[in-house]
């Protein structure tokens, strides 16, 4: 058991452990103070989103190969999953903006790129909900995914380029970039990232899960 | 550990690649050849469609015209020939595989590969999206005024754009093609979609209004051709699933 779930333990160990000294160590004084604790949580969603989507894109593309149904139902949970961290992330990111900047939503390349990335994966959905043929929506599906993502991430490397200078933290010249975090974060941060993904894991594992059984109970 | 992020790169290309081998022969070639030519024949024939098209872009010129009457500044006059374009793309692409019904297509599919049905629908729509945003650039000429100051910065523009715009939305098109309720479906999956290039043209051609000056541009002309070059490969690699049933 220890063998096959240790992911699932390490992933509530390493939360439990952001959790606690994600409020304990000790960060450097800037202009945003204390919100700078976000970045623990805040910051594991976009990775989190990031390793799903990725998740997705890859068993697309296994999918794509055999033709079995079974990459097909984690390419679409992993989006699933993948989107929902996305709205947690934009969520996190309203609460602390609307601290920070007065507002709940600002004009910044790295917010777009969140945004956008909802509506593609909110479309690949609908696209998958309008064909009722299993095979051809999977296969359709799994082209749309690739296509998808590929764009996707063309556009979150550009966008900062067009847009000259963001406001939000994570940029050489303002005050918080995972690169040149202070040692005693980075001790809290790191793990905290591996531990958002491991949850994304875990909640694909049983949401992949259910989706069998479901299929196995229609017959 | 760090060996393994190393292969995560390799190994998708390898997935990417391994989908479907790359041959580039004569055969394609001249399939594309002929394939081009029937697409224009075919407009030709129902010519009815084309005019439509071209009234829509028109149309949709006049009434910005009349909407915009005081307000047209070299950043609106960018912004609206942008957004104009991408509807007229949208409206005049999203038919590429939808004109005929699903007997012929089956028909071409034992006559001709498809990676030269996808290659040559994407080479038509490019003429036609040429031909479109020219002509867009000539009403806005004749009514909003000419805003452009550097001319072949411009032109460079509009030729990567109608490239962009027609590899990227075949591609939907045909992605869109296999679902029902097309046309909204079209919409949603390609707005998103296209923005990356969309914004990247907007950045050069706003560049163009302001000043003669190339200098910096290098970077943008280099990720537009790049996003074509990319888009381009990608149709070549997955057309042929979308294509059989």
């Amino acid at each position: 058991m220890l063998k096959r779930d240790w992911y699932k333990y390490l992933s509530g160990f390493l939360l439990l452990y952001a959790v606690i000294f994600g409020f304990i160590v000790g960060i450097p004084d800037t202009m945003i103070h204390e919100t700078m604790r976000n970045l623990f949580y805040h910051v594991g969603m976009w990775f989190g989103m990031m390793a799903m989507l990725g998740t997705g894109f890859v068993y697309s593309l296994r999918y794509l190969r055999k033709f079995d149904e079974h990459e097909d139902i984690i390419a679409v949970e992993a989006v699933n999953v993948g989107l929902m961290f996305g709205f947690l992330g934009i969520f996190t990111g309203m609460i602390w903006a609307n601290f920070t900047w007065g507002s709940p939503w600002v004009k910044d390349p790295k917010l777009n790129g969140a945004a956008v990335g909802m509506f593609i994966y909110l479309a690949y959905m609908i696209l998958r909900g309008s064909i009722d043929d299993v095979h051809k929506r999977a296969k359709v599906g799994a082209v749309y995914n690739i296509f998808a993502f590929f764009l996707w991430i063309v556009f979150v490397m550009v966008l900062p380029r067009l847009a000259g200078d963001s406001i939000h933290p994570g940029k050489e010249d303002a005050p918080v970039l995972p690169m040149h975090l202070e040692p005693s974060m980075r001790i809290v941060f790191y793990p905290a990232m591996l531990g958002w993904i491991l949850l994304g894991v875990w909640i694909l594992n049983v949401r992949v899960r259910i989706r069998k059984l479901q299929l196995k109970m229609e017959g | 550990m760090k060996f393994f992020i190393c292969q995560i790169p390799a190994r998708t290309f390898y997935l990417l690649v391994s989908l479907h081998p790359i041959s580039i022969t004569p055969v394609l070639y001249s399939e594309i050849k002929y394939l081009v030519g029937k697409e224009i024949m075919l407009e030709l024939k129902q010519k009815y469609v084309l005019n439509g098209i071209l009234l829509y872009l028109l149309s949709t010129v006049f009434v910005t015209y009349l909407a915009f009457e005081d307000a047209i500044t070299p950043e609106t006059w960018n912004s609206l020939f942008w957004i104009i374009l991408l509807f007229v793309a949208v409206n005049g692409i999203s038919k590429s595989f939808m004109q005929e019904s699903p007997a012929r297509h089956l028909y071409y599919y034992t006559i001709a590969s498809p990676q030269a049905i996808v290659l040559a629908k994407i080479l038509y729509n490019l003429f036609l999206m040429a031909g479109l945003s020219f002509l867009a650039f000539g009403f806005f000429l004749l009514l909003m005024g000419n805003q452009v100051v550097n001319m072949p910065l411009f032109m460079l523009t509009l030729l990567l754009g109608s490239l962009g715009l027609s590899s990227v939305l075949t591609m939907v098109a045909a992605i869109a093609s296999r679902a029902s309720h097309n046309f909204s479906l079209m919409a949603i999956l390609s707005f998103p979609i296209v923005l990356p290039l969309l914004a990247t043209l907007m950045k050069v051609s706003k560049s163009a209004m302001n000043s003669m000056d190339w200098s910096g541009l290098l970077g943008f002309l280099v990720i537009l051709v790049t996003i074509n070059g990319a888009v381009i490969a990608l149709a070549y690699l997955l057309f042929p699933y979308l294509w059989r049933d």
